[in-house]
C-alpha cells in the first residue's frame, strides 16, 4: 500500500496537484465510499487498483445490496453472481469487491485514491428505465433560509420544476 | 418551484433570488426574454420556493445537460413533458461581443420561443391533462433518451468532485470537476459550472465561446416540439 500510494502522489505532483495539503485533510485510515448520493467511511474496506474489497458487514449497511445464497440482493432485486466468476467477487476471507461488482452491473464509479475516496454512481439503464416510468424522481433540497423541501410535498398541485444557475 | 444548479450555493444564488436592488439585465438579454419595460419595473421576489442543488442532483435526476430547462409534473407526480430547454433558444450565439448587440430577428424570434412557452404552460395549469401541451405516457417515453454510458460516468466524476470540495480538497476537486467537462463537453451544466468555479464570469467567457463557435451547426439548447405531432422546427 506504501509503494501504490507514493506512485499516486507522483502522478498527482505531475498533475501540479497541492495534494500534500489536500491529504491532510481527509481521514487517511479509512476509504470514503458515496453510494447513493451518501458519503460513509469504509473502515475495513481496502482498494487493489480498480478494485474495492470490503467485509460483508460493511458492504450492506453502505450499499443496500446483501449477498444471499441466491445471488446479491437489494429489495426485491437478485443479481446471480455466475458460480466460474465467484472469485472475482468473493475473496477467500469473505471480502466482496464493490467494484468488480459495479463493473458487473454497468455501474460507473471512480475513485481519488489521493483521497482515499469512491463514488459509485447509477447505471445509466436504471436511470432511463426510472424516468420511462413516469414518476418524477423525488429530491430534497434547501432554500435560502435553510428550510427543505421536498418535491412530493406537492402532490395534489402540478409542478413546473424550472432549473437555473447563477453562472 | 425553481432550482438553482450551483455549486457555489445560497451565496451565489442569493443576489438574483432575493436583489439587493434590481438586476441590471444586459440589453441582449432584455431583448430576447422579450419583457416590457413595464414586466421589467414590476418584478416581485419570487413566491414560490428557490431550492438550492450544490451537487448538480436534479439534474442528474432528470437527465438535464443545460440550463434553463424545464420538466412538467402533473397532481399525480408524473412527468407529463420531460426534461426540454423552457423556451430558450439559440439567438444568443448571435450576440455581437464587441458591440452587445444581436440582429433584431433573432432576438424577436427569442421573445417569441419564450412567449409560445409560458402560454403553453398557462394553457396546461387551466386546462390539465386536457392541455394540448400535456403529453401522453407514450410520447414522454419517446422524448427520454436517458443518459447514456459517457454521461453517467461524466455524472460520477462530476460527483466526486463535489465529494472532494465539500471536503476541502480543492485541487482534487478542480481535477474530477475537468475531468467531468472533458469526459461530457457537451453537458453545459459540468462545462459553465467547472468554468465558474475556476473564475467568477468564466462561465460566459473565452472557453466558453470557443465551445459555442465549435458546436457549428448543432444546436446548443435542442429544439423541441410543444405539441406532441410537432414539425421538429419550434424552438
Amino acid at each position: 500500500m506504501k509503494s501504490a500510494s507514493h506512485n499516486v502522489i507522483s502522478i498527482a505532483r505531475a498533475r501540479h496537484l497541492r495534494i500534500d495539503d489536500d491529504l491532510e485533510r481527509v481521514n487517511a485510515m479509512s476509504v470514503t465510499v458515496q453510494y447513493d448520493g451518501v458519503a460513509t467511511d469504509a473502515a475495513a474496506a481496502s482498494a487493489s487498483g480498480d478494485d474495492l474489497w470490503m467485509p460483508l458487514d460493511e458492504l450492506t449497511p453502505i450499499t443496500g445490496w446483501e449477498a444471499k445464497p441466491q445471488g446479491l440482493c437489494r429489495g426485491e432485486r437478485c443479481v446471480p453472481i455466475p458460480a466460474e466468476r465467484r472469485a472475482e467477487f468473493f475473496a477467500s476471507d469473505g471480502r466482496f469487491n464493490l467494484a468488480a461488482f459495479a463493473r458487473y452491473i454497468d455501474q460507473p464509479f471512480v475513485h481519488e485514491d489521493a483521497a482515499r475516496v469512491w463514488l459509485f454512481g447509477e447505471p445509466p439503464a436504471a436511470r432511463r428505465d426510472a424516468l420511462r416510468s413516469l414518476e418524477a424522481p423525488d429530491f430534497t433540497l434547501p432554500d435560502l433560509d435553510g428550510k427543505r423541501w421536498s418535491l412530493s410535498q406537492f402532490r395534489g398541485k402540478k409542478v413546473l420544476l424550472l432549473t437555473w444557475a447563477s453562472w | 418551484m425553481s432550482v438553482a444548479l450551483d455549486t457555489g450555493g445560497a451565496d451565489a444564488v442569493r443576489p438574483f433570488v432575493r436583489p439587493a436592488e434590481p438586476i441590471d439585465v444586459p440589453p441582449p438579454m432584455r431583448a430576447i426574454m422579450g419583457w416590457t419595460e413595464d414586466e421589467y419595473r414590476g418584478a416581485k421576489a419570487p413566491t414560490y420556493p428557490c431550492l438550492i442543488d450544490e451537487r448538480h442532483v436534479v439534474a442528474a435526476a432528470y437527465d438535464m445537460p443545460n440550463v434553463p430547462m424545464a420538466v412538467w409534473i402533473d397532481e399525480d407526480g408524473r412527468i407529463v413533458r420531460p426534461a426540454e430547454p423552457a423556451g430558450a433558444t439559440d439567438g444568443f450565439r448571435s450576440l455581437d461581443r464587441a458591440t452587445m448587440t444581436l440582429p433584431e430577428d433573432l432576438a424577436r424570434a427569442g421573445r417569441a420561443s419564450r412567449a409560445r412557452y409560458r402560454d403553453a404552460i398557462r394553457d396546461w395549469v387551466a386546462h390539465g391533462a386536457q392541455s394540448r401541451y400535456a403529453l401522453s405516457p407514450q410520447a414522454v417515453r419517446a422524448r427520454i433518451a436517458g443518459p447514456s454510458e459517457e454521461d453517467a460516468f461524466a455524472s460520477a466524476c462530476f460527483a466526486l468532485a463535489n465529494l472532494l470540495r465539500e471536503r476541502g480538497a480543492h485541487d482534487l476537486a478542480a481535477h474530477w470537476f475537468s475531468e467531468a467537462k472533458h469526459r461530457c463537453p457537451e453537458r453545459w451544466n459540468y462545462v459553465r459550472q467547472a468554468l465558474d468555479l475556476q473564475q467568477k464570469g468564466a462561465a460566459s467567457g473565452p472557453e466558453f465561446v470557443k465551445a459555442l463557435r465549435e458546436l457549428g451547426e448543432r444546436p446548443y439548447y435542442a429544439r423541441i416540439d410543444l405539441e406532441e405531432h410537432g414539425t421538429g422546427t419550434e424552438m
